[in-house]
């Protein structure tokens, strides 16, 4: 479990999870958000077929810490660009906001597109089978870096 | 720990299994190979959909592609071809799924990513250039849209010259599993439901050996369900249809025969056989019995299989060649009529060439190497194979008698009722992380990810993965443009106009949709219009 002052924001994780596009594959994301939450993190699944936008918008206001979008359509080296812009418009990351929100994108990602999202400004690749307990991990050991 | 050391082993849906099966054991169970079992092609077809099974006729090798414009595919299919494939069948991206054109702002970066994309009749007539669509069978997998889809095809081979009573094939057609299953919803349930019906009683009535429906449980199961699951919830959607077409005024003996089905295969070996075998006699016996079907053809099920991608692990791909060897040699035993092996490759990206070549070769060694295809069901009345399918069938209608329940005796208002409240969903969400927790946790051993040797394995190395061509999208959008700009605007609004006056009037939208496509009408103008008049679905998020 993730305690309150593990975050230093002195609430417990909060994640946000979406899908972008017109994909329809959700099991994996769903599976993520059952496990966050058992985890001890407060999880808002706001669907499928958002935009960028949208995503953005509903993170400001919910004031997530971790903004977490699924793609398993191939389409992530079009959509995550739009999203970590739209994270930077809305404040939540980038000069000007008060903390980075962690961004992570999970899905059917190809080995060699990792470190071009990184370069983009994705925190955290997932590729289909990672295990649940590494996203924990991973949100965990990043929250905690930043409130230092 | 391995499963197999596991001291209370289970099936992967959780069925429990005994330490021996012994045929006294099935005797005092009540397992009667007269009603339960029968002859192969005689109800309750447990034992197989026809008499002879592969000795008379080999399954059809189906391998399914789509991707970037027709043009693209249609090249594909001539390579499936002449690689030994004998029936053909069509991803359509997401943008056509969910009923969109390719120049909505929504569809960016999908147009033909996942599947082709088609936006006009003529790009359904160039995805089957040169194809003889009298010998060739096609399946279009599609289902909110597929009353639109059907019609450009339909309007193209009356172009060709091809009669409609020529054309042997399938259209998914399956409005209700797309919300809890596939996801590329487009409409609302009843108005989804009612497209499906309009496409029963058009083809039943103009296209006779069009296969009206794939009622599918692919899906479902890619979304997490357990075979249980699957199985209950693919029936549940079949009853669903069926019941929806006799409301319409057509006989169960008219339609039924043309209905058809689609399964998953998965790792657990018997208990996908007898999952197969088990659908078999549970539909038999409830078309007979509550659906009052006279012709066996009505009450036989026949199914496509497709091998799980989800199934598939990115470590050691090469590894996934043997997975989907044994999930096809599955399906074969369980009596499939046509099948696709997935690619090895399709963990990172959808199948290189390569790989399809590599599924073609695993069907063609079953078939000609294997023996398995001489004589229908070989492993039928093995006690542990009777004893599963027997549990498969009462676990899923358990499901279906809940189900049932819920539309006070209509499995159409149930349906409609357990998918809106979200049971169906949340009952596979939580099958789908039970799973994974027995993966996670080692319960359940997958080679390459959670042996105690997985720190072994290695990832895609040197695959050469299908590489996707961005450009792709640009030519589709031009192509659409070009299409609109050529079209008389007057005719196009004209039927569109007729359309809506159809769906108000609750007449059956095929007869003006086919008008609307002949005039260049895009699926994405059509699939707006009935949104207007019927309203979104937005996924309730269930988890």
């Amino acid at each position: 479990m993730i305690s309150a002052a593990e975050t230093g924001t002195g609430h417990p994780p909060r994640v946000l999870l979406a899908k972008l596009g017109l994909d329809g594959h959700d099991r994996g994301v769903k599976v993520i958000a059952r496990a966050l939450r058992d985890a001890g993190m407060e999880v808002v699944y706001l669907g499928m077929r958002v935009t960028a936008d949208q995503v953005a918008a509903a993170a400001a206001q919910e004031d997530v810490d971790v903004v977490g979008i699924s793609v398993l359509s191939g389409a992530h080296m079009r959509l995550m660009p739009r999203m970590v812009d739209a994270l930077e418009r809305h404040g939540l990351r980038g000069a000007g906001a008060e903390g980075d929100v962690l961004l992570l994108v999970g899905g059917t990602i190809p080995d060699s597109d990792v470190e071009p999202l990184q370069q983009m400004g994705v925190d955290g690749v997932f590729p289909v089978g990672t295990f649940t307990a590494q996203m924990v991990d991973f949100i965990r050991a990043g929250l905690s870096r930043e409130a230092r | 720990m391995s499963s197999t050391s596991n001291e209370n082993p289970r099936t992967l849906s959780g069925l429990p299994i005994e330490p021996l099966y012994t045929p006294a054991g099935l005797d005092t169970s009540g397992f009667d190979p007269a009603t339960d079992l029968g002859i192969p092609g005689e109800f309750p077809f447990t034992r197989g959909a026809y008499p002879t099974m592969y000795r008379g006729r080999l399954w059809t090798r189906r391998q399914i592609a789509g991707f970037g414009t027709a043009r693209a595919t249609n090249e594909r299919y001539r390579f499936l071809l002449a690689h030994g494939q004998t029936g053909l069948s069509t991803d359509f991206d997401h943008p056509t799924l969910t009923g969109y054109d390719s120049d909505h702002e929504l569809a960016e970066g999908e147009v033909g990513r996942l599947g082709v994309a088609i936006d006009t009749a003529a790009d359904m007539g160039e995805l089957f250039d040169g194809i003889p669509l009298d010998q060739a069978s096609v399946s279009l997998t599609i289902n909110h849209p597929a009353i639109v889809l059907l019609a450009m095809f339909l309007h193209n081979a009356e172009r060709r010259g091809t009669p409609w009573s020529a054309l042997r094939g399938t259209v998914q057609n399956d409005s209700l599993k797309e919300f809890h299953g596939q996801k590329t919803f487009a409409l609302p349930p009843a108005p989804a439901l009612r497209l499906t019906t309009d496409v029963v009683e058009f083809c039943t009535k103009h296209v006779p050996n069009w296969y009206t429906i794939s009622i599918s449980g692919y899906h479902t199961r890619e979304a997490g369900s357990d075979a249980v699951q699957e199985l209950a919830f693919t029936v549940a959607q079949g009853m669903a249809y069926v019941e929806s077409a006799m409301r319409r005024g057509l006989a169960v003996d008219e339609f039924a025969s043309r209905l058809s089905h689609f399964f998953g295969v998965h790792n657990d070996f018997f208990e996908e056989i007898a999952k197969f075998r088990a659908a078999r006699r549970m539909w038999a016996r409830l078309m007979r019995d509550r659906y009052g079907a006279k012709r066996p053809e009505s009450m036989r099920m026949r199914f496509h299989t497709q091998t799980l991608g989800s199934t598939l692990v990115r470590q050691d791909p090469l590894n996934n060649i043997l997975r989907g060897g044994l999930q096809a040699l599955a399906a074969v035993l369980g009596g499939t009529q046509s099948l696709h092996v997935s690619g090895y490759d399709e963990a990172y990206d959808i199948p290189s060439e390569e790989a399809m070549r590599i599924s073609l070769a695993t069907q063609m060694i079953l078939a000609d190497e294997s023996g398995v295809a001489a004589t229908p069901d070989p492993l039928g009345g093995s006690a542990y194979l009777e004893a599963l399918t027997n549990q498969l069938e009462e676990a899923a209608m358990a499901y279906i008698e809940r189900i049932d329940g819920m539309g006070n005796g209509s499995m159409l208002d149930g349906m409609l009722e357990a998918i809106g409240s979200g049971y169906i969903e949340s009952e596979i969400a939580q099958a789908s992380y039970r799973y994974q927790q027995r993966v996670e946790s080692g319960d359940y051993t997958i080679v390459g990810v959670n042996d105690e040797y997985s720190g072994d394995a290695s990832n895609a190395g040197s695959l050469e993965l299908f590489e996707f061509d961005y450009a792709e999208e640009e030519r589709q959008i031009e192509r659409l443009t070009t299409v609109r700009q050529a079209r008389s605007e007057s005719d196009a609004a004209a039927s569109l106009r007729d359309i809506v006056k159809t769906a108000q009037a609750d007449g059956n939208l095929m007869p003006p949709i086919l008008t609307a496509v002949a005039a260049g009408v895009t699926e994405g103008e059509i699939m707006g219009t009935l949104r207007n008049e019927w309203g979104e679905y937005v996924d309730p998020g269930v988890f």
